[in-house]
């Protein structure tokens, strides 16, 4: 009752700023490229390297491209890649990890043994790989990035359905005669909601930077099609000359992150049945 | 100075806790007096205040809590508006506290000698090598094995009952003025549930302590503390020397408690109220594969070591046992939860009219099990509806209406409402939880059914209710029942046949009355006399009870 009071302004403040980014977020995804203002491939060498100004309201980069216009097509590419990958990861992340959560004995020890030696590349180096099989492409990304990233789901999921798996209704549910793929659909996973959701909104964050840190190797997407990655990476040579160039795409990366956990705290809680009355 | 030396150790003077400044009162207005080496009990059910009372001694409340009014004083000295510093010394030193987890009082990643250590490095200023001599003495003074080793073991490779006795030992290592024990011993079995509490008035004794002695269980108080106080909703409700407070209860919920206490129930008539064998266990070995090494395997455990036994039709059948007797995995096998190492479980279902026997148990109309633990037992994320209808997924001959029928009828039954089925778990009290795990268990009508600790998490009071119920229930369908469990009080409320299981094999069958009355294996002895059962008291010389005893 006590954390029912307690909880629920701070629940609602979540909910209502996570939801609001995301939605301009996902707004922008969707009609950025209709309202910009200008062509983001779109030239003018006059205007280079300037700062904000009536034409440019948020100045134009190194070869006078407008920033906004940039910025408002690069969130529908951030956004498709960083929700794609996430998608992915957890997609297979929850297959493998309730698979080897659940089943234990040599399918555990099969698929632990392939994550374990997964985990011990760091992600960046694990994409970098993969990405030279499939290309740096926008698939290629998706792809590279979300290999890179389930064998993180794959842990975490496993930890929680081997503790939810000992709890005693998942035992009742087998008595009942209940099969093993009912039980672990209807009792074990909706019961690791809560940590996953948690990992889910930090990868998302995780995923936005490495998307960058890949195109500042050159293997994100290829330029001169702009993302807030290659827009930050690209604007490095020119951060004494025009640092609001490396600000813009930082500030757009940071306030996704911090409405997407925010977003993510709210569902998590609203998910939580001791929440509910 | 004579004032201090007349006060008594503890006065609790109308003494209010609330939430927050004003809000609901949890202790209203508690008198209490504990005078020098005497052991006092709160009795009271989850929810009377009767903790929370103990905690504002020692400022220990929990965050929204605050004590509102009232005087605490110790040896005449106001705790509630002492300095947090002075406080700090009196904790540990003078007032020591026992809390009710053994698994969890002790910090797992700290050696027993540390542990131990704290208490005596903080309060005194005692030389490193006497302090270690003093442990090892404590430690020999309780009886645990080897204490040399002791010393430089974590809490981990202890039993619960040695754990409390560890903790117990370590805070009697500071002669405190008062020790206040929160249901010590209730998440231990019976056996060892004696040992501890008989340990902690020895050393009470030997050093002059005064006991706060907190509990539910009014029949096991009575039994230690010479006087009793009774909290219900906050409010002490009565209080008086604890035979009294036993034989003639004055306030009517006092009389609830006493009550409660487990009596024996008129036994059934064997022979025709039950029909033949349900489950036949021949022979039943049951190994655990020991742990995987780098380079080997451990040996495998036995929990189940040659178990042959009967449960006829109709009838309860109780298996009785103290923890790691093996009598949880034997029911869990029952069930079909783990397969036996070797042996047969031959079960006589009934089809088409006849009976015929099959070495295979299904769930479903055959078996179902209901688990010690209400708060686990049923998913956090159903609703009662939702959970109770889930066994229903497997009857093929029933509709979707009538199945609802089915589980609105038995919740209706386990004394749940219409307005339960939309509950979610964690809205329902533990007594309610049980109802629900029981209703999932007999809404298929099985044949049947495994209790495996039912009511030990519950209080007295609901726990009588919980085992009426199932009696109830029992003689409307005539399911049989496993019923497993240490409680030895329980299990005289509703069993026909008692087994008695000791490191994994049977010692003892016979009729309830056969078994309690004259039980022939030594261990079957045992087991009784720990268990304080309330009529062989009375029986055996009216209120002898050990708290007389001492003060005689």
């Amino acid at each position: 009752m006590i954390a029912t009071v307690f909880n629920l302004p701070r629940l609602r403040l979540n909910g209502l700023i996570g939801g609001a980014i995301a939605g301009i977020l996902i707004f922008l995804a969707l009609f950025g490229p209709a309202l910009a203002p200008y062509d983001p491939l779109a030239l003018d060498l006059p205007a280079r390297l300037t700062g904000p100004s009536a034409a440019h309201w948020l100045g134009a980069d190194e070869f006078g491209r407008d920033v906004l216009s940039r910025l408002m097509y690069g969130a529908r590419t951030s956004a498709w890649i960083a929700f794609s990958t996430d998608l992915f990861a957890l997609f297979a992340g929850v297959i493998i990890g309730v698979a080897a959560g659940y089943l234990r004995g040599w399918v555990d020890r099969i698929l632990m043994m392939f994550n374990d030696a997964l985990l011990a590349f760091p992600g960046l180096l694990l994409a970098l790989g993969i990405m030279a099989v499939f290309g740096a492409s926008r698939g290629g990304i998706i792809i590279a990035l979300g290999i890179a990233y389930t064998p993180v789901v794959v842990r975490v999921v496993r930890g929680t359905v081997m503790s939810v798996r000992e709890r005693e209704f998942v035992e009742a549910s087998r008595v009942m005669g209940n099969s093993e793929w009912f039980t672990m659909a209807r009792h074990v996973l909706p019961n690791c909601i809560a940590p996953l959701l948690v990992l889910a909104t930090t990868m998302f964050g995780w995923i936005v930077l490495a998307e960058s840190a890949l195109s500042f190797l050159g293997l994100g997407v290829p330029p001169p099609a702009p993302s807030w990655g290659n827009m930050l990476s690209t604007a490095r040579p020119y951060v004494n000359q025009a640092p609001f160039l490396i600000v813009y795409p930082g500030l757009c990366i940071s306030i996704t992150l911090l409405g997407v956990n925010m977003l993510g705290d709210a569902l998590r809680d609203w998910l939580d049945p001791r929440m509910r009355t | 100075m004579s004032e201090r030396e007349t006060a008594p150790t503890l006065e609790i003077s109308g003494l209010k806790v609330t939430v927050g400044a004003k809000g609901e009162a949890i202790v209203d207005n508690l008198d209490l007096v504990v005078e020098g080496g005497e052991i006092v009990a709160v009795v009271g059910e989850s929810g009377s205040g009767k903790t929370m009372a103990a905690r504002a001694i020692l400022d220990l409340l929990p965050s929204p809590l605050t004590v509102a009014s009232g005087r605490i004083r110790l040896a005449g000295e106001d705790l509630v508006k002492m300095a947090p510093a002075r406080l700090r010394r009196i904790r540990g030193a003078h007032i020591g506290m026992v809390f009710q987890e053994p698994m969890v009082s002790l910090n797992p990643s700290m050696t027993i000698g540390r542990q131990m250590a704290e208490g005596l490095r903080l309060h005194t200023k005692l030389p490193a090598a006497e302090i270690r001599d003093r442990i090892l003495a404590m430690l020999e003074r309780i009886r645990i094995p080897d204490p040399q080793r002791c010393l430089s073991a974590y809490p981990h490779e202890f039993s619960g009952g040695m754990r409390q006795r560890i903790m117990l030992a370590s805070v009697m290592l500071l002669k405190p003025d008062l020790l206040i024990a929160d249901e010590p011993t209730t998440a231990l079995d019976t056996l060892v549930q004696r040992e501890v509490l008989d340990l902690m008035v020895e050393l009470a004794r030997e050093n002059g302590t005064a006991v706060l002695l907190i509990s539910h269980d009014l029949g096991m108080v009575s039994h230690y503390a010479r006087r009793v106080v009774v909290m219900q909703a906050g409010k002490a409700v009565e209080t008086g020397l604890s035979g009294d407070v036993l034989r003639n209860p004055r306030n009517a919920y006092t009389r609830r408690l006493v009550d409660a206490l487990p009596r024996r129930g008129a036994a059934r008539s064997p022979g025709d109220a039950f029909g033949g064998a349900l489950v036949e266990l021949e022979d039943i070995v049951i190994d655990y594969p020991g742990r995987q090494r780098m380079f080997r395997r451990d040996p495998p455990k036995r929990a189940v070591d040659g178990v042959s036994l009967q449960v006829r039709r109709g009838e309860t059948l109780a298996l009785v046992g103290a923890s790691g007797s093996g009598k949880t995995t034997l029911g869990r096998s029952l069930v079909g939860l783990l397969a036996p190492t070797a042996g047969r479980i031959v079960f006589h279902a009934e089809e088409g009219g006849e009976t015929r026997p099959r070495d295979k148990i299904g769930g479903g109309r055959d078996t179902q099990i209901i688990f010690q633990d209400p708060y686990s037992s049923l998913d956090p994320r159903q609703r009662v509806f939702d959970i109770v209808a889930e066994p229903l997924r497997h009857a093929r001959d029933m509709n979707r209406g009538q199945r609802a029928a089915r589980v609105r009828e038995v919740l209706a039954e386990v004394g749940l409402g219409e307005d339960f089925a939309a509950r979610l778990p964690h809205q329902l009290s533990g007594g309610q939880r049980q109802r629900v795990a029981i209703a999932r268990a007999i809404v298929r009508r099985p044949a049947f059914v495994v209790a495996d600790e039912p009511v030990s998490a519950l209080d007295m009071t609901v726990q009588k209710q919980i085992l009426a119920l199932f009696r109830d229930l029992q003689s409307r369908y005539g399911f049989a029942c496993l019923f497993v469990s240490h409680d030895l009080g329980a299990v005289e409320q509703v069993a026909d046949r008692v087994a008695v299981m000791q490191d994994g094999r049977i010692v003892e069958t016979g009729e309830r009355d056969e078994v309690f009355d004259r039980p022939k294996h030594p261990y079957t002895r045992a087991l009784l006399d720990a268990a304080m059962l309330l009529d062989r008291r009375f029986a055996a010389g009216g209120s002898e009870s050990a708290a007389e005893r001492h003060t005689a």
